[in-house]
């Protein structure tokens, strides 16, 4: 059995990839394409977490503001659509560079600050722009916008159906996955997490690290504007309402839950968040309490997140082994 | 120009202002003394109004339910400090914002189960229902009250701060907290009377504005991000920095929501600025905030001592 992965973790998410490859079949195949919508939904909100967790976990930076990407991204969609541009590539690109752009500007502002300021100045942006969203009267501002038809991509990428979108998010997903693992085994993401536990030793190495963290922090925000580019296409209704503050709080919630700084923890958190919020919201209307106090419970007595269970299970049992 | 509605949108710039101070100082005081992110703060604001609104619901007194709503406001904060906030004061302040977003999601879903999920309107007395006229200046008799007690508020607090031994403590704990513990202060004592009196004073600023907008859930959420952005511009710690930058705000915010078309509209066409005055007077505050953050991140008046 030597080709299976050694280690608990290693294991479970290797399972929950095998589990989430040809999801749209089965749940074709089981009449419940309700489940597609929800697990869509859930990956699509991993692809930002993903993106969140990379700063927040392995940059130490701590963005209160990230929702509002998400919504750049989700109205890089919207907008063009309003005057019917359907091209996904125009789409992509609208994303990739406003994000990029807006995350230049605002994050050469708030990457001078630490700890608690760039806590609040990274939500101030994020106001900013949910108040220019909802002032935007042409497009639909606190009532929303519709978008008729997903973008347009060539026959063999087409987004059209559920069950290419899924793959469209899927494919992402894992993109995001593999492209942070990459990133922070090579010498920018040693940069990045050093100067998480050290930023003085890491300039005394000679690294500029406000550079490299802004760099970081761009990579990050365009990662995101992807999750709002998906979700704009997903959802065919996008509003101001996408990046309000407690949206961005629910998405530290969510790496938390997985597990800071883990590669495979934002994703499983978010899986978990988004299940727990459909069944318990099933179960009874006041299901915010449960989530906070699991929020509190989390905080005060579970160190590490679902990551940091699965790994206190591999210790054990190496140690009885 | 009419000078009645320039009068009238100052006062309540001023109201704004001094409802966002009540907030604010209680923050700033938490922040700069046991340096915990309280993003549930706004959650007291909340509190405050459904229990000020019970008490006249059952009494018919206005004033019996603000002085009820004071005394149990001081007591939610304590519990919350005692239970909660006080395990956390050496942790990261990461862990400060997911547990008080939790605290949020468990109070906006208590005061649900408790009160249900319509708003509360809270009656005012006939006395407090007329209008003042001063001249050709018509201004509700409620909202100069908020005025008057927002400014008695703010002085009874200047006071207790600046000249009593009590306030001595806790300036000292927002310079260097950690002093204050090795002259033998009891530190814990300090840091739950001033959690408790945050609380107070953030539940009175629910309870002023409630007669007027009526109690409802989440009503403290978009508050009190605006009562960080007062803390951060007037300098983490400093209860005189609250008092000015939430006037500041408080001023801002009402006059470029009037006035800001007018203003744009000398430079651009009107259509123009009809479409970006709403959203930039909405930014406003926070484009204040970030150059606050980006050139002088001590805030605008900082506490003695600080670096």
């Amino acid at each position: 059995m030597n080709w299976l992965p050694q280690t608990i973790s290693g294991r479970v998410y290797t399972a929950v990839l095998l589990i989430l490859a040809p999801a749209p079949f089965v749940f074709e195949w089981i009449n419940q394409p309700f489940y597609l919508d929800l697990l869509s939904r859930a990956l699509i909100l991993a692809i930002a977490v993903v993106s969140l967790n990379l700063i927040l976990g392995f940059g130490g930076m701590v963005s209160l503001g990230h929702a509002a990407y998400i919504g750049i991204g989700a109205y890089s969609v919207g907008i063009p659509s309003y005057y019917d541009y359907y091209n996904g590539w125009l789409h992509l690109g609208l994303a990739l560079s406003i994000s990029a752009a807006f995350a230049f500007v605002t994050g050469a502002i708030s990457l001078r600050t630490k700890g608690v300021y760039f806590i609040m100045i990274t939500m101030a942006f994020s106001q900013m722009v949910y108040f220019t969203f909802l002032s935007l009267e042409e497009y639909g501002a606190d009532d929303g916008l519709v978008i008729y038809s997903r973008s347009e991509f060539p026959e063999w990428l087409s987004m059209d159906g559920s069950t290419s979108l899924y793959y469209w998010i899927f494919g992402l997903l894992l993109l995001s996955l593999l492209f942070v693992r990459r990133l922070v085994h090579a010498r920018f993401g040693r940069v990045i997490v050093g100067s998480k536990f050290n930023e003085q030793r890491m300039q005394a190495l000679g690294f500029n690290t406000y550079r490299y963290r802004l760099v970081c922090y761009m990579i990050s925000a365009m990662m995101c504007s992807l999750a709002g580019m998906l979700l704009g296409n997903f959802t065919g209704f996008i509003s101001p309402d996408m990046i309000g503050w407690a949206r961005s709080g629910e998405l530290i919630f969510m790496v938390i839950i997985g597990g800071a700084g883990t590669f495979f923890g934002p994703l499983v958190g978010t899986i978990a968040f988004v299940l727990l919020e459909e069944f318990l919201s099933l179960i009874t209307v006041y299901w915010h309490l449960i989530f906070g106090v699991m929020l509190v419970a989390l905080v005060l007595f579970g160190k590490g997140g679902i990551d940091g269970w699965l790994s206190l299970l591999d210790r054990k049992r190496a140690g009885n082994g | 120009m009419d000078w009645n509605l320039l009068i009238t949108q100052l006062l309540n710039g001023l109201q704004l202002g001094l409802l966002l101070f009540l907030l604010a100082s209680g923050l700033t005081l938490i922040f700069g003394i046991m340096d915990f992110i309280n993003l549930s703060h706004g959650s007291f604001y909340m509190i405050g109004a459904y229990f000020c609104g019970s008490v006249v619901a059952r009494s018919g007194s206005f004033l019996a339910g603000v002085l009820f709503g004071l005394v149990g406001m001081f007591a939610v904060g304590a519990l919350v400090e005692w239970f909660i906030a006080r395990k956390l004061y050496r942790s990261d302040h990461l862990d400060h914002v997911l547990v008080t977003f939790g605290l949020i999601l468990i109070f906006d879903t208590l005061v649900h189960l408790i009160w249900g999920a319509a708003g509360m309107a809270i009656p005012l007395p006939d006395v407090l229902n007329g209008q003042i006229t001063l001249g050709s200046l018509v201004f509700p008799v409620y909202r100069t009250l908020i005025i008057v007690a927002g400014l008695l508020v703010a002085a009874i607090l200047f006071v207790l701060v600046t000249k009593t031994r009590l306030g001595m403590l806790i300036r000292a704990g927002a310079s260097n907290r950690s002093m204050v513990e090795a002259l033998g202060i009891n530190i814990n004592r300090l840091f739950l009377f001033v959690f408790a009196l945050g609380a107070a004073m953030a539940g009175l600023a629910g309870m002023l504005i409630a007669p007027i907008t009526e109690a409802s859930i989440g009503m403290g959420n978009d508050i009190i991000i605006v009562a960080f952005v007062v803390v951060i511009v007037g300098g983490i710690g400093s209860v005189k920095g609250a008092f000015y930058a939430a006037l500041i705000l408080g001023l801002i915010d009402t006059m470029s929501r009037s006035y800001l078309d007018v203003v744009l509209n000398l430079a651009m066409p009107v259509t123009y600025a009809e479409t970006a005055a709403p959203a930039l007077s909405a930014m406003l505050i926070y484009i204040l905030m970030a150059a606050v953050l980006a050139f002088r991140p001590q805030g605008l008046f900082p506490p003695a001592g600080m670096k």
